[in-house]
């Protein structure tokens, strides 16, 4: 970066404080929905630099922490059947299902294999034809577009020993579920800014038509979010409910169309469960009838599982932006990153874990 | 993990709809299919081993227009 743009943004960045501190009187809650974000506002200590009528607080933003704990249980009942190896993202091995974690499932013959992306598991039932590789299809619209791209692939390549076990989950439907299902205390929304770059705003555009509440599709630099702020903020004082985008040099109102267009051909909405929220009328995703045959919980006879949850864990009361993390009795003493007793824990992303690692005490509302 | 890392694309092989993109020094190969209309020296948003979408570069253009928003007098840098 050049001088001259170091300092304008130095610059900016005070300007963005300032005006952010100077206007407005009344208390505003802004939530966002975005793992990314919540890191992003933890590790760049926003919080710290606003003023005291501004609170941002986190949703349901962290795939791996909304994921019920018995989905974790299925795909370790997978990966420990015979045969089987269970690829997934790196993310997700730690979580603790209602035995084990997938890592622990290991020491009692579960194999699994990390991938970075969704190519790499199509890659290694090409090449281990041996075994029955099953992915653990994990993620929001972000990753569920390449996930699209890999199943059609593996669906060209004629594999036969390539399976999915999908826990998709698609953001807008639980923006409606908060709005909806109480006196809701969001005054705005910090839109997640990838998710964005994949279906655009139109989506979202419920939020402010019937909600009367504000959105702003945000980037993830600091001064993305102090701008993203600055343009919730504004939008709040003219009273005005619309869909902005700050995060223009990657988002559109029509999104990514190529993208949209092949998860639209590989899947369709199907109702899902999230953890906090519950079920979600058309919040998931399942393969369509062509690509069924490499759906796993139709290959495999998956028992019926009971829907646990860690006992004295409130993440789900977090994921709702009703609690915050250092509200739970476990935070920090029997829940740490190291000994995590919930998803909002082991997840880098989640909000506990931001809160462990970053939250300065006091500072934290 | 929505995160999406910017890169810059060096070379694209069209025949595996690949692309090698230049991370800051540190280089991959990256599948162009959700990306279909990028040119060698674009910048694209990577995840999960995927470009998932050119970025344009109107960063200067924002910067410009929040100035005006916050009522302050905009300078372009090296334009004193
Ligand atoms: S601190 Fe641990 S136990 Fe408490 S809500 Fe967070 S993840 Fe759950």
């Amino acid at each position: 970066m050049n001088r001259a743009k170091y300092e304008t943004e130095a610059e900016l960045t005070g300007k963005l404080v300032e005006a952010l501190r100077s206007r407005g009187s009344e208390n505003y809650t802004f939530m966002e929905v975005c793992g990314t974000h919540t890191v992003a506002i933890f590790r760049s200590g926003i919080r710290s630099i606003l003023p005291e009528n501004i609170r941002i607080i986190s949703g349901p933003g962290c795939p791996v922490c909304v994921t019920p704990m018995r989905e974790i249980d299925r795909a370790i009942y997978l990966a420990k059947k015979q045969g089987v190896v269970l690829a997934t993202f790196g993310d997700l091995m730690r979580v603790p299902g209602s035995e084990s974690s997938l890592l622990e499932a290991r020491a009692d013959g579960a194999r699994l294999r990390i991938v970075l992306s969704p190519m790499d598991a199509v890659e290694l039932a090409q090449q281990e034809t041996s075994s029955t590789i099953v992915f653990f299809a994990v993620g929001f619209e972000t990753t569920i577009a390449p996930i699209a791209v890999a199943v059609r692939e593996a669906y060209r390549r004629k594999l036969g020993n390539f399976f999915v076990l999908p826990s998709l989950r698609r953001i807008p439907p639980a923006i409606e579920t908060l709005l909806a299902g109480r006196e809701s205390v969001i005054d705005g929304f910090i839109l997640p800014g990838h998710v964005s770059v994949i279906i655009g705003t139109e989506p979202y555009e419920f939020i402010s038509r019937d909600f009367k509440v504000p959105g702003v599709v945000t980037g993830f630099d600091p001064l993305d979010i102090l701008q993203g702020l600055w343009m919730l903020l504004r939008l709040k004082l003219s009273g005005e409910s619309r869909i902005e985008i700050q995060y223009r040099r990657a988002v559109s109102r029509e999104g990514n169309v190529k993208a949209l267009r092949v998860m639209h051909d590989v899947f369709r909405p199907t109702d899902s469960h999230w953890r906090g929220l519950g079920k979600i009328p058309a919040s998931g995703l399942a393969l369509r009838d062509k690509y069924s045959s490499m759906d796993a919980r139709r290959h495999f006879d998956i028992p019926e599982m009971p829907d646990k949850k860690p006992s004295g864990c409130i993440c789900g009361q977090i994921l709702q932006g009703l609690k915050i993390p250092t509200q739970c009795k476990l935070f920090g003493s029997g829940c740490t990153p190291e000994h995590p007793v919930g998803p909002c824990m082991v997840s880098s992303e989640g909000s506990c874990s931001a809160f462990y690692r970053y939250a300065i005490r006091g500072e934290a509302t | 993990m929505c995160l999406g890392i910017p890169g810059k694309v060096v070379s694209l092989d069209r025949k595996t709809d690949t692309a090698e993109v230049d991370f800051g020094g540190v280089k991959r190969t990256v599948s162009m299919q959700l990306c279909p209309d990028t040119k060698t020296g674009d910048y694209v948003l990577v995840h999960v081993g995927f470009a998932i979408q050119k970025l344009e570069k109107e960063d200067a253009l924002i910067t410009l227009e929040l100035f005006r928003e916050i009522g302050e007098k905009y300078v372009e840098p090296g334009k004193v």
